[in-house]
């Protein structure tokens, strides 16, 4: 799948998930953006969605859990559900992987920052 | 089994706890009502215990027979799967949904879709969906199946347990009657897996599909309805194409048997001076004997007599084939197929072994409701007894007897000794407390020549004569002869004849008024010069 995209810099597009206002769904979009504008700067685009609010969206799209990521574009189609508290998993579902030269990364932090990185477009094999 | 105090104390329940008909057939007379309204009930079974089945069949009679609105939340099929798979039971979810009646939650798991779990979750997105659909459809009823498959879908556990309570909670506000099925591993063990039975421990019900002597048998038991009774123990039930789950009520049906003393012909009138008059007309006869010793002929003249009176017979045989049947009928003079054009007969003829005796209950059930049979014959429940466990049959013939005394139908059920001369079959062991009259059928050796006897054993509620009477067959029926009154020991299957002299004195010994009365000496002597010239 990966070979057939060759077009670089593509676009991702982000569909959240939440419910209402609650804690959990302010934590998500916080630690989304926060990703979004560290591995993903300027080639993303997110849609909030409150289930409360579409249900029916909720249904069309069979999600279950919230927060749940849909990456839309580019595909394959992958969803992230959770917090959005473990980057690396969020990455993983993504298909974003970070660049390998940073080994002293500190992961149990998860501190921002601390990766430097072009674009990256590297892209897992599904 | 319930006993007889608590089915008349049955509309004894708490005020305070609705019940709603859930309109499967029978359930609701076990669940004394239904399902407790506005609650939750667990059902759990083992794979294939038909826990789907009862939570569609839940929504479709709702929507059928009582114009209640369903949801139904699917973890583990695909709603199309859904969809397809109800069919065969007469259920058309299409049109229901298109109808809005009938909604799906379909948080089936796709396998296209890799899911990756980063951090806490909840399941609002389900529960914003379910509420979604309850309120679009209207829906007071709502199933949600499995929740064993909510598991799988996602790693953590203790979360998935945390939102089923909420949802379960959630449901509880929604005012419907929800079904959650759950799996178990074993058909006697825990509950359920994954201790889902803590949160929705008020109502719950268990589905089994156990195995024994190599016979699957289905049945159902409601555990407990927290605050409102039920029936207890386990109820068999069966899964027929074109309706779905019915559950079979022993103990139910037994309390409303009438008692007729309407006396009606066995179409043999020897036969019925034997039984005091005739057969009760809501009666069931269980008519013994060996390998023809005479059990369809007397099934035969059973019906013939009933046709002559205008009544309409039922026979089922799962021995014979149907042209065996009525060349069988000519022989003894008997026109079934004149019967038959005139509308007095029916006759389902088929290999026991087809379905199982559940299945068998059923159809014969829903035959006889079609045809409204006054008489019913079947031949042989030996046959059936092959088909199913001891205690499925005797199910079986608790069920068939129940049924068709309520229905004021007379029946005539055959079984086949083991043995040529004498002894019981356990057929006879099983169900002979259960039928109303025994007759039996005997062979019976007698100077190097095989004789038949006939008796009745037992005729409930009636006086009836206790000899032993030989009887022949010939192409007009059978004919009722002389008592065998110098031979002993025909049941138990060892004839010793008895010289006069010792016969004398036996009888001069009995010095009642009844003794005297039976004295025999008249007919020994008849046998002896019946005897005598044979040998000669």
């Amino acid at each position: 799948m990966g070979e057939s995209l060759e077009v670089p810099l593509s676009k991702y597009l982000l569909k959240l998930y939440v419910t209402g206002t609650s804690a959990r769904t302010s934590v998500a979009i916080a630690n989304l953006q926060r990703i979004c504008e560290q591995e993903l700067e300027g080639r993303y685009e997110l849609e909030i969605i409150d289930v409360l609010e579409s249900p029916q969206i909720a249904e069309d799209e069979k999600i279950l859990a919230t927060p749940t990521l849909i990456k839309q574009l580019p595909p394959p189609l992958r969803r992230v559900i959770g917090d959005l508290s473990d980057k690396d998993k969020v990455l993983l579902g993504l298909e974003v992987r970070p660049a390998f030269d940073n080994e002293n990364r500190d992961r149990t932090r998860g501190a921002p920052g601390t990766e430097k990185r072009g674009e990256n477009r590297e892209r897992g094999v599904s | 089994m319930t006993s007889v105090t608590e089915q008349v104390s049955a509309k004894a329940t708490d005020p305070s706890i609705e019940k709603l008909p859930t309109g499967i057939t029978s359930f609701d007379v076990i669940a004394k009502g239904g399902l407790p309204k506005n609650r939750t009930t667990l059902v759990s079974g083992t794979a294939g215990s038909g826990k789907t089945v009862f939570a569609v069949q839940f929504l479709a009679s709702g929507i059928r027979d009582y114009n209640e609105n369903g949801v139904f939340v699917t973890f583990e099929e695909s709603a199309s799967d859904i969809r397809e798979n109800m069919k065969s039971f007469g259920w058309d979810l299409p049109q229901w949904e298109r109808d809005g009646k009938f909604a799906f939650v379909d948080a089936s798991p796709d396998p296209q879709i890799d899911i990756i779990e980063s951090g806490n979750f909840d399941l609002g997105a389900l529960l914003a969906r379910v509420e979604n659909a309850v309120k679009k459809v209207k829906a007071t009823r709502v199933s949600v199946d499995s929740l064993g498959a909510v598991f799988s879908q996602f790693s953590d556990q203790s979360i998935v347990r945390r939102e089923l309570f909420r949802i379960a909670s959630a449901l509880k506000g929604m005012g419907v009657t929800a079904v959650m099925t759950a799996e178990r591993t074993q058909d006697y063990g825990p509950v359920a897996r994954f201790g889902v039975e803590e949160f929705i421990a008020d109502n719950v019900m268990i589905l089994r599909n156990a195995l024994e002597d190599e016979n699957r048998r289905r049945t159902i038991e409601i555990l407990k309805f927290r605050g409102t009774d039920h029936q207890k123990g386990e109820y068999p039930f069966s899964i027929i194409p074109k309706g779905g789950m019915v559950v079979i009520p022993l103990s139910a049906i037994q309390l409303r048997q009438k008692s007729s003393d309407v006396r009606i012909s066995s179409g043999n009138a020897s036969l019925d001076e034997m039984c005091g008059g005739g057969f009760f007309r809501d009666s069931v006869i269980l008519v013994s004997g060996a390998t023809g010793t005479g059990k369809t002929l007397t099934v035969t003249q059973f019906l013939e007599g009933g046709a002559k009176n205008g009544e309409r017979c039922l026979l089922l045989a799962f021995e014979e084939s149907r042209e065996q049947l009525f060349r069988n009928a000519i022989g003894w003079g008997v026109d079934f197929d004149q019967m038959e054009r005139d509308g007095m007969l029916r006759v389902v003829c088929d290999y026991p072994e087809v379905v199982g005796l559940e299945e068998w209950l059923i159809s014969i059930q829903s035959i006889i409701d079609e045809f409204k049979p006054n008489r019913v014959a079947l031949d042989s429940l030996s046959a059936l007894e092959r088909v199913g466990t001891i205690k499925a049959f005797r199910e079986f013939v608790i069920g068939i007897t129940s049924f068709i005394k309520q229905q004021e139908i007379t029946g005539l059920f055959t079984s086949t000794t083991a043995s040529l001369m004498g002894g019981s079959s356990i057929t006879e062991t099983h169900i002979s407390t259960l039928t109303d009259s025994i007759i039996l059928l005997r062979y019976v050796e007698m100077f190097g020549e095989m004789k038949r006897g006939i008796t009745v054993l037992k005729m409930r509620g009636s006086l009836h004569d206790k000899r032993i009477r030989e009887f022949t067959i010939d192409q007009e029926g059978m004919h009722l002869g002389r008592p065998f009154r110098n031979i002993t020991g025909i049941l138990a299957g060892t004839p010793v004849q008895i010289s006069p002299s010792d016969l004398e004195r036996v009888w001069g010994a009995l010095d009642s008024d009844q003794g005297k009365a039976r004295r025999p000496s008249v007919d020994v002597a008849d046998y002896r010069g019946d005897d005598r010239r044979r040998s000669s």
